[in-house]
Protein backbone atom coordinates (compact mmCIF):
# COMPACT_ATOMS: atom_id res chain seq x y z
CA UNK A 1 0.00 0.00 0.00
CA UNK A 2 1.84 2.74 -1.06
CA UNK A 3 0.16 6.17 1.01
CA UNK A 4 0.43 10.10 -0.82
CA UNK A 5 0.52 12.83 1.82
CA UNK A 6 -0.21 16.18 0.20
CA UNK A 7 2.09 18.82 1.38
CA UNK A 8 0.66 22.25 1.10
CA UNK A 9 2.20 25.53 1.94
CA UNK A 10 1.18 25.81 5.81
CA UNK A 11 0.80 21.88 6.13
CA UNK A 12 2.66 21.10 9.68
CA UNK A 13 1.32 17.33 10.15
CA UNK A 14 2.73 16.39 6.91
CA UNK A 15 5.55 14.72 8.63
CA UNK A 16 3.91 13.06 11.30
CA UNK A 17 1.51 11.70 8.73
CA UNK A 18 3.93 9.95 6.23
CA UNK A 19 5.48 8.29 9.60
CA UNK A 20 2.48 7.03 10.76
CA UNK A 21 1.46 5.59 7.66
CA UNK A 22 5.24 4.21 6.61
CA UNK A 23 4.18 1.82 9.96
CA UNK A 24 1.50 -0.25 7.18
CA UNK A 25 3.22 0.50 3.72
CA UNK A 26 5.12 3.27 1.96
CA UNK A 27 4.48 7.01 2.39
CA UNK A 28 5.35 9.58 0.06
CA UNK A 29 4.95 13.54 0.15
CA UNK A 30 2.88 15.18 -2.84
CA UNK A 31 3.04 18.76 -3.57
CA UNK A 32 0.16 20.55 -3.36
CA UNK A 33 0.81 22.70 -7.02
CA UNK A 34 1.81 19.45 -8.93
CA UNK A 35 -0.91 17.52 -10.59
CA UNK A 36 0.57 14.16 -9.95
CA UNK A 37 -0.59 11.99 -7.51
CA UNK A 38 2.27 9.30 -7.85
CA UNK A 39 0.27 6.16 -8.32
CA UNK A 40 -0.70 5.87 -4.73
CA UNK A 41 -3.07 3.67 -3.14
CA UNK A 42 -4.53 6.45 -0.89
CA UNK A 43 -4.09 10.09 -0.09
CA UNK A 44 -4.04 11.57 3.05
CA UNK A 45 -4.91 15.33 3.03
CA UNK A 46 -2.90 16.56 6.28
CA UNK A 47 -3.47 18.72 9.62
CA UNK A 48 -2.40 22.19 8.88
CA UNK A 49 -2.89 25.78 7.94
CA UNK A 50 -3.03 25.51 4.37
CA UNK A 51 -2.45 28.56 2.41
CA UNK A 52 -2.77 30.38 5.93
CA UNK A 53 -6.34 29.07 6.47
CA UNK A 54 -7.08 32.74 5.00
CA UNK A 55 -10.44 33.67 4.29
CA UNK A 56 -11.74 29.82 5.85
CA UNK A 57 -9.97 26.96 6.96
CA UNK A 58 -9.52 24.95 3.63
CA UNK A 59 -11.25 27.22 1.49
CA UNK A 60 -8.08 28.03 -1.01
CA UNK A 61 -6.56 24.96 -0.34
CA UNK A 62 -8.74 23.20 -2.10
CA UNK A 63 -8.28 25.10 -5.48
CA UNK A 64 -4.60 23.72 -5.08
CA UNK A 65 -3.89 22.19 -8.66
CA UNK A 66 -2.75 18.74 -6.93
CA UNK A 67 -6.83 18.96 -5.52
CA UNK A 68 -8.58 18.13 -9.11
CA UNK A 69 -6.69 14.89 -9.10
CA UNK A 70 -7.42 14.28 -5.62
CA UNK A 71 -11.23 14.67 -6.86
CA UNK A 72 -10.89 12.77 -9.71
CA UNK A 73 -9.32 9.68 -7.37
CA UNK A 74 -11.59 9.85 -4.86
CA UNK A 75 -15.01 9.94 -7.75
CA UNK A 76 -13.17 6.50 -8.79
CA UNK A 77 -13.34 4.82 -5.69
CA UNK A 78 -9.63 5.59 -3.74
CA UNK A 79 -9.49 6.28 -0.31
CA UNK A 80 -8.83 9.26 1.13
CA UNK A 81 -8.66 10.48 4.44
CA UNK A 82 -8.34 14.15 5.91
CA UNK A 83 -7.34 15.01 8.87
CA UNK A 84 -8.21 18.08 10.88
CA UNK A 85 -7.09 20.52 8.31
CA UNK A 86 -7.38 18.53 5.49
CA UNK A 87 -10.96 16.90 7.21
CA UNK A 88 -11.80 21.03 6.49
CA UNK A 89 -10.38 20.90 3.33
CA UNK A 90 -11.93 18.15 1.78
CA UNK A 91 -15.56 19.54 3.38
CA UNK A 92 -14.52 22.80 1.60
CA UNK A 93 -13.99 21.05 -1.81
CA UNK A 94 -17.68 18.81 -1.44
CA UNK A 95 -15.81 15.14 -1.13
CA UNK A 96 -17.34 15.49 2.21
CA UNK A 97 -20.81 16.76 3.25
CA UNK A 98 -20.73 19.90 5.92
CA UNK A 99 -18.57 22.08 7.40
CA UNK A 100 -16.17 22.99 10.45
CA UNK A 101 -17.17 26.56 12.17
CA UNK A 102 -14.96 27.60 15.12
CA UNK A 103 -15.23 25.88 18.38
CA UNK A 104 -17.87 27.31 20.58
CA UNK A 105 -15.70 28.43 23.52
CA UNK A 106 -13.75 29.98 20.97
CA UNK A 107 -10.43 29.11 22.03
CA UNK A 108 -7.62 26.78 20.51
CA UNK A 109 -7.90 23.37 22.18
CA UNK A 110 -5.39 20.82 22.58
CA UNK A 111 -6.05 17.62 24.68
CA UNK A 112 -6.25 14.01 24.46
CA UNK A 113 -10.18 12.63 23.56
CA UNK A 114 -12.15 9.54 23.77
CA UNK A 115 -13.51 8.59 20.71
CA UNK A 116 -16.65 5.79 20.24
CA UNK A 117 -16.19 4.39 16.80
CA UNK A 118 -19.90 4.70 15.38
CA UNK A 119 -19.46 2.35 12.17
CA UNK A 120 -16.89 -0.42 13.05
CA UNK A 121 -17.44 -1.57 9.19
CA UNK A 122 -15.82 1.63 7.10
CA UNK A 123 -12.79 0.87 4.83
CA UNK A 124 -11.30 3.52 7.58
CA UNK A 125 -11.84 1.48 10.67
CA UNK A 126 -12.33 -2.18 9.97
CA UNK A 127 -9.48 -2.61 12.13
CA UNK A 128 -10.66 -1.27 15.22
CA UNK A 129 -10.93 -3.59 18.00
CA UNK A 130 -14.73 -4.37 18.49
CA UNK A 131 -16.66 -2.25 21.36
CA UNK A 132 -12.84 0.17 22.22
CA UNK A 133 -12.68 3.40 23.26
CA UNK A 134 -9.73 5.33 21.15
CA UNK A 135 -7.94 7.65 22.68
CA UNK A 136 -6.58 10.07 20.20
CA UNK A 137 -5.57 14.14 20.46
CA UNK A 138 -7.46 16.66 19.24
CA UNK A 139 -5.78 20.28 18.21
CA UNK A 140 -7.97 22.84 16.47
CA UNK A 141 -9.95 26.18 16.71
CA UNK A 142 -12.18 25.40 13.83
CA UNK A 143 -13.44 22.08 14.56
CA UNK A 144 -17.42 22.62 15.62
CA UNK A 145 -19.01 20.07 12.71
CA UNK A 146 -21.95 20.80 11.30
CA UNK A 147 -23.99 19.95 8.62
CA UNK A 148 -28.21 20.75 7.99
CA UNK A 149 -28.37 17.80 6.40
CA UNK A 150 -28.00 13.81 7.63
CA UNK A 151 -24.50 12.28 7.55
CA UNK A 152 -22.57 9.20 7.72
CA UNK A 153 -20.69 9.58 11.24
CA UNK A 154 -18.22 7.18 11.52
CA UNK A 155 -15.91 8.44 14.68
CA UNK A 156 -18.02 10.30 17.85
CA UNK A 157 -16.26 11.88 21.05
CA UNK A 158 -17.66 9.98 23.64
CA UNK A 159 -19.96 11.03 26.20
CA UNK A 160 -18.47 14.46 28.23
CA UNK A 161 -15.69 14.14 25.63
CA UNK A 162 -16.84 16.68 23.03
CA UNK A 163 -14.32 19.35 22.73
CA UNK A 164 -15.89 22.21 20.52
CA UNK A 165 -19.64 22.02 20.43
CA UNK A 166 -19.60 19.46 17.37
CA UNK A 167 -22.87 18.33 16.31
CA UNK A 168 -23.97 15.12 17.77
CA UNK A 169 -21.02 14.39 19.08
CA UNK A 170 -19.28 14.03 15.49
CA UNK A 171 -15.96 13.90 15.00
CA UNK A 172 -15.17 12.03 11.88
CA UNK A 173 -17.67 11.47 8.51
CA UNK A 174 -17.46 9.58 5.75
CA UNK A 175 -18.56 10.10 1.85
CA UNK A 176 -21.77 8.42 0.98
CA UNK A 177 -19.26 5.68 -1.01
CA UNK A 178 -17.24 5.26 2.00
CA UNK A 179 -14.15 5.67 0.34
CA UNK A 180 -13.70 9.31 2.14
CA UNK A 181 -13.28 9.98 5.59
CA UNK A 182 -12.40 13.14 7.37
CA UNK A 183 -11.66 13.29 11.19
CA UNK A 184 -10.92 16.22 13.58
CA UNK A 185 -8.49 14.07 15.92
CA UNK A 186 -5.12 13.25 15.09
CA UNK A 187 -5.12 9.39 14.68
CA UNK A 188 -1.32 10.17 12.85
CA UNK A 189 -0.01 11.84 16.50
CA UNK A 190 -1.13 8.42 18.21
CA UNK A 191 0.62 5.74 16.69
CA UNK A 192 3.59 5.18 19.02
CA UNK A 193 3.78 4.85 23.24
CA UNK A 194 6.09 7.43 23.76
CA UNK A 195 3.28 9.93 22.95
CA UNK A 196 0.51 7.90 24.93
CA UNK A 197 -1.74 6.19 22.60
CA UNK A 198 -1.24 3.49 20.16
CA UNK A 199 -4.93 3.97 18.75
CA UNK A 200 -4.53 6.07 15.98
CA UNK A 201 -2.94 3.17 13.92
CA UNK A 202 -5.94 1.70 13.76
CA UNK A 203 -7.02 4.12 11.38
CA UNK A 204 -4.07 3.47 8.69
CA UNK A 205 -4.42 -0.20 9.45
CA UNK A 206 -7.24 0.01 7.95
CA UNK A 207 -7.09 1.61 5.36
CA UNK A 208 -4.13 -0.63 4.63
CA UNK A 209 -6.68 -3.88 5.25
CA UNK A 210 -9.00 -2.17 3.25
CA UNK A 211 -6.95 -1.52 0.13
CA UNK A 212 -5.49 -5.28 0.41
CA UNK A 213 -9.20 -6.40 0.08
CA UNK A 214 -9.56 -4.25 -2.60
CA UNK A 215 -6.73 -5.63 -4.82
CA UNK A 216 -7.77 -9.37 -4.31
CA UNK A 217 -9.95 -10.48 -6.91
CA UNK A 218 -12.62 -10.98 -4.15
CA UNK A 219 -12.44 -7.01 -4.24
CA UNK A 220 -15.37 -5.02 -2.59
CA UNK A 221 -13.69 -3.72 0.89
CA UNK A 222 -15.30 -0.21 1.13
CA UNK A 223 -18.13 0.48 3.20
CA UNK A 224 -20.68 1.50 1.13
CA UNK A 225 -21.36 1.04 -2.91
CA UNK A 226 -18.41 2.84 -4.37
CA UNK A 227 -19.86 1.59 -7.79
CA UNK A 228 -22.67 3.65 -7.00
CA UNK A 229 -19.95 6.37 -8.16
CA UNK A 230 -20.34 10.17 -7.65
CA UNK A 231 -20.77 11.93 -4.35
CA UNK A 232 -23.33 14.61 -4.15
CA UNK B 1 -16.19 48.63 -9.89
CA UNK B 2 -15.92 48.67 -6.10
CA UNK B 3 -17.70 46.36 -4.71
CA UNK B 4 -18.35 45.23 -1.15
CA UNK B 5 -19.24 41.63 -0.01
CA UNK B 6 -20.80 41.40 3.41
CA UNK B 7 -20.80 37.73 4.73
CA UNK B 8 -22.57 36.30 7.55
CA UNK B 9 -23.30 33.41 9.77
CA UNK B 10 -26.30 31.42 8.76
CA UNK B 11 -29.51 32.57 10.82
CA UNK B 12 -29.67 29.52 13.47
CA UNK B 13 -26.09 28.65 13.53
CA UNK B 14 -24.66 29.15 16.05
CA UNK B 15 -22.36 32.40 16.76
CA UNK B 16 -20.29 32.02 19.59
CA UNK B 17 -18.32 35.29 18.06
CA UNK B 18 -21.44 37.19 18.74
CA UNK B 19 -22.47 35.96 21.52
CA UNK B 20 -19.26 36.83 23.11
CA UNK B 21 -19.12 40.36 21.99
CA UNK B 22 -23.23 40.21 23.35
CA UNK B 23 -21.96 39.52 26.80
CA UNK B 24 -18.90 41.67 26.63
CA UNK B 25 -20.91 44.73 25.87
CA UNK B 26 -23.58 45.51 29.55
CA UNK B 27 -19.74 44.92 31.01
CA UNK B 28 -18.54 48.43 29.50
CA UNK B 29 -22.34 50.15 30.60
CA UNK B 30 -24.10 49.34 27.05
CA UNK B 31 -27.27 48.24 27.53
CA UNK B 32 -30.35 47.31 25.38
CA UNK B 33 -28.12 44.71 22.97
CA UNK B 34 -29.01 41.97 21.62
CA UNK B 35 -28.80 39.85 18.31
CA UNK B 36 -25.33 40.70 17.62
CA UNK B 37 -23.68 38.65 15.01
CA UNK B 38 -19.95 38.94 13.38
CA UNK B 39 -19.33 38.03 10.18
CA UNK B 40 -16.95 39.02 7.34
CA UNK B 41 -16.40 41.87 4.91
CA UNK B 42 -14.71 41.62 1.80
CA UNK B 43 -14.11 44.59 -0.52
CA UNK B 44 -12.75 44.53 -4.21
CA UNK B 45 -12.55 46.05 -7.35
CA UNK B 46 -14.21 43.77 -9.90
CA UNK B 47 -14.37 44.34 -14.02
CA UNK B 48 -17.49 42.52 -14.73
CA UNK B 49 -19.82 42.96 -11.42
CA UNK B 50 -21.88 40.20 -13.03
CA UNK B 51 -19.45 37.54 -11.69
CA UNK B 52 -19.83 38.63 -7.66
CA UNK B 53 -22.44 36.07 -6.93
CA UNK B 54 -20.36 33.31 -8.35
CA UNK B 55 -17.01 34.30 -7.01
CA UNK B 56 -19.50 34.20 -3.77
CA UNK B 57 -20.72 30.81 -4.19
CA UNK B 58 -17.54 29.37 -4.89
CA UNK B 59 -15.04 30.85 -2.36
CA UNK B 60 -15.88 34.16 -0.79
CA UNK B 61 -18.89 32.39 1.37
CA UNK B 62 -19.82 28.63 1.93
CA UNK B 63 -23.14 28.86 1.62
CA UNK B 64 -23.67 25.93 3.88
CA UNK B 65 -22.72 27.88 6.82
CA UNK B 66 -22.79 31.49 5.37
CA UNK B 67 -25.16 34.20 3.75
CA UNK B 68 -23.65 36.72 1.11
CA UNK B 69 -24.17 40.37 0.35
CA UNK B 70 -22.74 42.25 -2.48
CA UNK B 71 -22.91 45.77 -2.28
CA UNK B 72 -21.96 47.92 -5.37
CA UNK B 73 -20.33 50.83 -4.23
CA UNK B 74 -19.86 52.69 -7.38
CA UNK B 75 -23.90 51.99 -8.34
CA UNK B 76 -25.33 52.28 -4.62
CA UNK B 77 -26.97 49.50 -4.74
CA UNK B 78 -27.45 46.00 -3.96
CA UNK B 79 -26.95 43.48 -6.69
CA UNK B 80 -27.62 40.60 -5.02
CA UNK B 81 -27.82 38.46 -1.73
CA UNK B 82 -28.45 35.14 -0.92
CA UNK B 83 -29.97 35.69 2.23
CA UNK B 84 -32.96 37.48 0.23
CA UNK B 85 -34.23 40.30 3.16
CA UNK B 86 -31.52 42.30 3.40
CA UNK B 87 -31.30 44.78 0.23
CA UNK B 88 -33.05 47.72 1.29
CA UNK B 89 -30.62 48.23 4.02
CA UNK B 90 -27.88 47.81 2.12
CA UNK B 91 -28.81 50.28 -0.50
CA UNK B 92 -28.28 53.59 2.17
CA UNK B 93 -24.96 51.42 3.18
CA UNK B 94 -23.86 51.93 -0.54
CA UNK B 95 -25.27 55.74 -0.78
CA UNK B 96 -23.06 56.99 2.05
CA UNK B 97 -19.83 55.85 -0.07
CA UNK B 98 -20.54 57.45 -3.21
CA UNK B 99 -16.88 58.65 -3.24
CA UNK B 100 -15.65 54.87 -2.74
CA UNK B 101 -13.37 54.17 -5.83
Amino acid sequence: LKFGIIRFPGSCDDIDAQLAASRVGEAVLLWHADHDLQRVDAVIVPGGFSYGDYLRAGAIARFAPIMQEVAEFARAGGLVLGICNGFQVLCEAGLLPGALLPNTSLKFIFRQVQLDVADPDTAFTNAAPAGRRLSIPVKHTTGRFYSPDPVDVVLRYAPGHNPNGSQDDIAGVRNEAGNVFGLMPHPEHAVDPLTGSTDGLTIFESMARTSSSLASPAGAGLGGDVDAGVPA
Amino acid sequence: MRARVLVRPKAGILDPQGQAVERALPALGFSGVSNVHVGRLIELDVDDPSQLPAMCDRLLSNPLIEDFEIVELAGASSIASSAGSSASGSASVGSELPGSH
